[in-house]
């Protein structure tokens, strides 16, 4: 796996989970720390598409060989896509967490969320306290 | 380990995992490493070709005397007296009524000497229990884990890996030998926990950090308890706190056959009266049909009715499916049996399979 990166362009949650926002759509994802903490990732448990997820509540599972964690929504919003990919080749999620390791693509409900999110600045502190 | 006054433990390799960059957890009070590179990798290099684990937390009990035969007889539930000098035998180490306190090997030493290698979590209480029962018997029972560093070295290509690069005569399958490494007296014994063939070796603690840096220099990849897991866990290998505990008897964990109830052994009469009289609930394996993966805990259900509980779950690496080890109702315990197992609140189709769910195609 490579190196610790984090995006300037994405918007982060303290939970480890990252937003790409683009008008009222985004995409999630997990942090490289979030999958680094994990370990290789064999499953991911997606929601359906249609589903309504909830800011700080967790909305799918991703799962190493040793342990299950909670994935936590950044935003509100409904589901739109789910990434399939990840069915046949969850390890995108370590080989590329901000790329073809995305999860899920949401309508927001609630685009002003997005000022609660922090910044990669804001992140990297988070992770170094 | 919650009581602040145990103090976790390190093995003679703590630094060596650190320096490795080993993701290093708390485990029966010692701080041990989880995964170096990856489970997966690991998993799949003892299958392959040969891995290395540090087991050093684990207990070492020497039991020496004109005694020692007839008190280990008495205290262990498979026949002692079977095992030649030279020989390791399975067993369980049971209470009066039959719950397993520990499961261990025993290594025959000498006539009247021999070596139980006990779970880090159980090792004072084993103890404890086998001081207590040795005193009829003209037998000392002496803890000896200071004494020993333990790397079980497995996988295909563990005997030829080891054999150049320590230049030691190694047992056969279930023995073991007295050898010397790092120039100091040390035990190669033919057992393991993998399902693949290797060697555990108890070393002098000294010499602990220069014989892993040379097995890491002959191409042996250090491997952590994540892959000792799915690999025991593969070939349906119990393990104690998981599938065994003082509240089950060996019989329901499908351990009968290391149970000989004619020595008499203490817990033999629960033992017969549970074997002639069959048990509630079995031990099974099982795999999941499609997705989702089993943990500890989940509840084993049969249409809407909860028929038993998880003991071990986890991805299986060598089968690419969910797996795992769980107590059901004696009537639901055949191979082929469905079952749904609750992850979580979902509702994952399963199978009840054969043991092991691994095998080595030959």
């Amino acid at each position: 796996m490579a190196d610790a990166t984090y995006p300037e362009d994405l918007r982060y949650h303290e939970e480890h989970d990252w937003a790409r926002i683009e008008g009222d759509q985004a995409t999630f994802g997990i942090t490289w720390y979030a999958q680094d903490s994990l370990g290789e990732v064999v499953f991911f448990d997606p929601p359906e598409v249609g589903a309504t997820i909830q800011k700080d509540s967790s909305y799918a599972e991703v799962e190493s060989v040793k342990a299950v964690s909670d994935v936590i929504a950044p935003m509100s919003g409904e589901v739109v896509e789910v990434n399939d990919a990840l069915e046949d080749n969850p390890e995108k999620v370590n080989e590329d967490p901000y790329g073809g390791g995305w999860l899920v693509k949401v309508r927001l409900t609630s685009p002003e969320e997005t000022q609660q999110l922090l910044g990669v600045e804001e992140y990297r502190k988070l992770l170094e306290s | 380990m919650s009581d602040a006054a145990t103090a976790t433990r390190r093995t003679p390799l703590y630094e060596r995992h650190v320096e490795l960059g080993a993701k290093i957890v708390p485990f029966a009070g010692w701080e041990m490493p989880v995964l170096y590179e990856g489970i997966r990798e690991e998993h799949s290099a003892v299958r392959r070709h040969v891995g290395m684990f540090d087991v050093s937390h684990m207990g070492e009990v020497e039991v020496e005397g004109p005694g020692a035969l007839a008190f280990l007889q008495r205290v262990l539930s498979n026949d002692v007296a079977a095992i030649e000098v030279g020989g390791a035998q399975y067993s369980c180490l049971c209470r009066e009524d039959g719950g397993v306190l520990d499961d261990l090997f025993a290594y025959r030493l000498g006539g009247d000497r021999f070596l139980l290698v006990t779970n880090a979590a159980n090792h004072e209480e084993d103890l404890a229990w086998l001081g207590q029962q040795s005193r009829p018997f003209d037998a000392i029972v002496r803890d000896v884990a200071d004494r020993y560093a333990m790397l079980a070295v497995q996988g295909p290509h563990a005997r030829a890996v080891l054999g150049s690069a320590l230049g030691i005569e190694l047992p056969p399958r279930f023995h073991v030998s007295h050898v010397r490494v790092g120039r100091r007296p040390a035990l190669a014994c033919g057992t393991g926990y993998t399902g693949e063939d290797g060697v555990e070796l108890l070393i002098d603690p000294e010499v602990a950090a220069p014989i892993w840096a040379e097995l890491l220099d002959a191409g042996v990849v250090p491997c952590g308890l994540g892959a000792r897991d799915t690999l025991r866990l593969e070939v349906c290998y119990p393990l104690h706190g998981n599938e065994l505990t003082p509240e089950r008897n060996p019989i329901e964990a499908g351990l009968g056959w290391c149970c000989k109830e004619a020595t008499g052994f203490v817990g033999s009469e629960a033992v017969a009266r549970a074997r002639a009289e069959g048990t509630p609930e079995k031990l099974v394996a099982f795999a999941i049909e499609d997705k989702g993966i089993p943990r500890e805990g989940n509840p084993v259900l049969h249409g809407d009715e909860e028929v038993g509980v998880v003991t071990s779950g986890t991805f299986a690496p060598s089968l690419e499916v969910g797996a795992g080890m769980a107590y059901v109702k004696a009537e639901l315990a055949e191979v082929g049996t469905e079952v749904e197992i609750d992850v979580r609140g979902k509702r994952r189709p399963a199978r009840i399979a054969s043991k092991p769910l691994y095998a080595k195609r030959s």
